[in-house]
């Protein structure tokens, strides 16, 4: 039998390689999700409600799922119209989806917690719709959903666990693969947990160091 | 292409379907149940308590809520075995969620004890109330009350949890799910259907909880 310090020495690239894997799709989940949400959100609030419709709906749908049914709808589903995307894509797609909804949501929440008085004054004193979002409206909504975004990242981070579940070589089906191999059950779940751990707590400090950076608070 | 929708497999296993409902809800309040009641004693501990209990619960708030209840599923369920602690796969599973939902039922708790306000506070101590008559005869019902929309996202977000399950096989909605959709193949189908169920069934407790609210005025 093996020690736990013998089989980690022995598969510490693997696991090194799982982090990467998790941390990248966690990172492209947040990057598209953000891209995604800030126009879910904008059509939400100043979209009116034929063109904010759809966008209710798809935002309600995801927000009402569990992320792990998501994960397995978006890997499914397009075997239904002959399409086969990879568990990689599947996962990922299903994340952003899941992290625009709750950006396009907070940051409509954000947008319509600002006085209205503030728009009639920007359209006062001649600026654009554009220029009102882009000067007065926007800058103080990022203000009040950074703290939430790092938050959603977080969120992102542990959803992305369920990714092992199609098939996806992240951190945790790594870990599992491990333990099938040398039974440490125990060492290498405790190790997962601590990895997944760390990433989070260094999303949070970062996301503070941010925020204090560039004075969001 | 040319897929065309038929749900007659998914009708067939529409009792399986609604039994996994019902299984995860059980589970999802099963995992109130005991989280709130997590919940309460840390916040508690954390308002209330000295220092070194105050610290406990940092830590077990910080821990738990950074790390993907997955891994605490898998590590509750295979791992804590070798060291005889061994249950069913669904007293396990409800056991991890009561453990993860502490840990936010903790934050919101503590949230609602924190702002209970300083005059309720001096009208307590003005009829000779001490310190823990103070906690548990004004803050703590106050809190129940206030903490409500809070504890009823979680419930929601812990009933979604509940697909988690379907990894360790418990027969839940997911679990239902993903068999039906590998012994029919209807793709879609199967997962509108789930996605549907559970969104409804998440409409409906959030109308059951606004109507709770309604029922019992805030501080």
């Amino acid at each position: 039998m093996q020690s736990f310090l013998d089989v980690l020495a022995l598969s510490s690239a693997a696991l090194l390689h799982g982090v990467a894997i998790t941390v990248a799709v966690s990172a492209i989940a947040v990057a598209a999700g953000l891209v995604l949400g800030a126009a879910f959100g904008l059509v939400l609030t100043y979209g009116g409600t034929v063109m904010a419709f759809p966008v209710r709906v798809i935002v309600d749908v995801v927000r009402g799922t569990p992320v792990l049914v998501l994960i397995l709808a978006c890997f499914y589903m397009p075997a239904g119209i002959g399409l086969s995307p990879g568990p990689l894509t599947a996962g990922a797609l299903a994340l952003s989806v899941f992290c625009a909804s709750h950006v396009g949501e907070t940051l409509r929440g954000a947008l319509l917690a600002i006085p209205l008085a503030q728009t009639d004054a920007a359209g006062s004193i001649g600026l654009t719709f554009a220029q009102t979002l882009g000067y007065v409206l926007v800058p103080q909504a990022i203000r009040q959903i950074a703290p939430n975004l790092v938050n959603t990242a977080v969120e992102i981070v542990k959803a992305s666990s369920l990714l092992s579940a199609i098939g996806v070589g992240e951190l945790l089906l790594t870990t599992q693969e491990i333990i099938g191999r040398s039974f440490k059950t125990m060492e290498f779940y405790a190790l997962a947990g601590g990895l997944y751990l760390a990433i989070n707590l260094l999303i949070a400090t970062g996301g503070s160091w941010l925020e204090r950076r560039y004075r969001l608070r | 292409m040319g897929y065309a929708l038929d749900f007659a497999a998914v009708l067939r296993g529409l009792d399986q379907l609604l039994w996994g409902l019902a299984l995860g809800l059980m589970m999802g309040l099963a995992g109130l149940a005991a989280g709130s009641a997590i919940g309460i004693a840390g916040a508690l501990a954390h308002v209330f308590g000295p220092p070194p209990a105050r610290a406990l619960v940092r830590l077990y708030v910080g821990l738990i809520r950074n790390v993907p209840i997955l891994v605490l599923a898998l590590f509750a369920y295979f791992a804590l075995p070798q060291y005889g602690i061994r249950f069913s796969n669904i007293t396990t599973f409800a056991a991890v969620l009561a453990v993860y939902a502490g840990a936010y039922l903790t934050e919101s708790f503590r949230a609602a004890m924190i702002t209970v306000p300083q005059g309720i506070l001096d009208a307590g101590r003005s009829i000779g109330l001490t310190g823990s008559g103070i906690a548990l005869w004004i803050v703590l019902p106050i809190a129940l009350r206030n903490a409500l929309p809070s504890v009823g996202n979680n419930f929601i977000s812990l009933f979604k949890d509940t697909s988690i399950a379907a990894v360790i096989a418990v027969p839940e909605l997911t679990f239902q799910a993903r068999k039906i959709n590998n012994e029919s193949f209807r793709v879609i189908e199967v997962w509108l259907t789930a996605s549907f169920l559970y969104v409804g069934t998440c409409a409906l407790i959030a109308v059951a909880l606004r109507r709770l609210e309604a029922r019992f005025p805030r501080f």
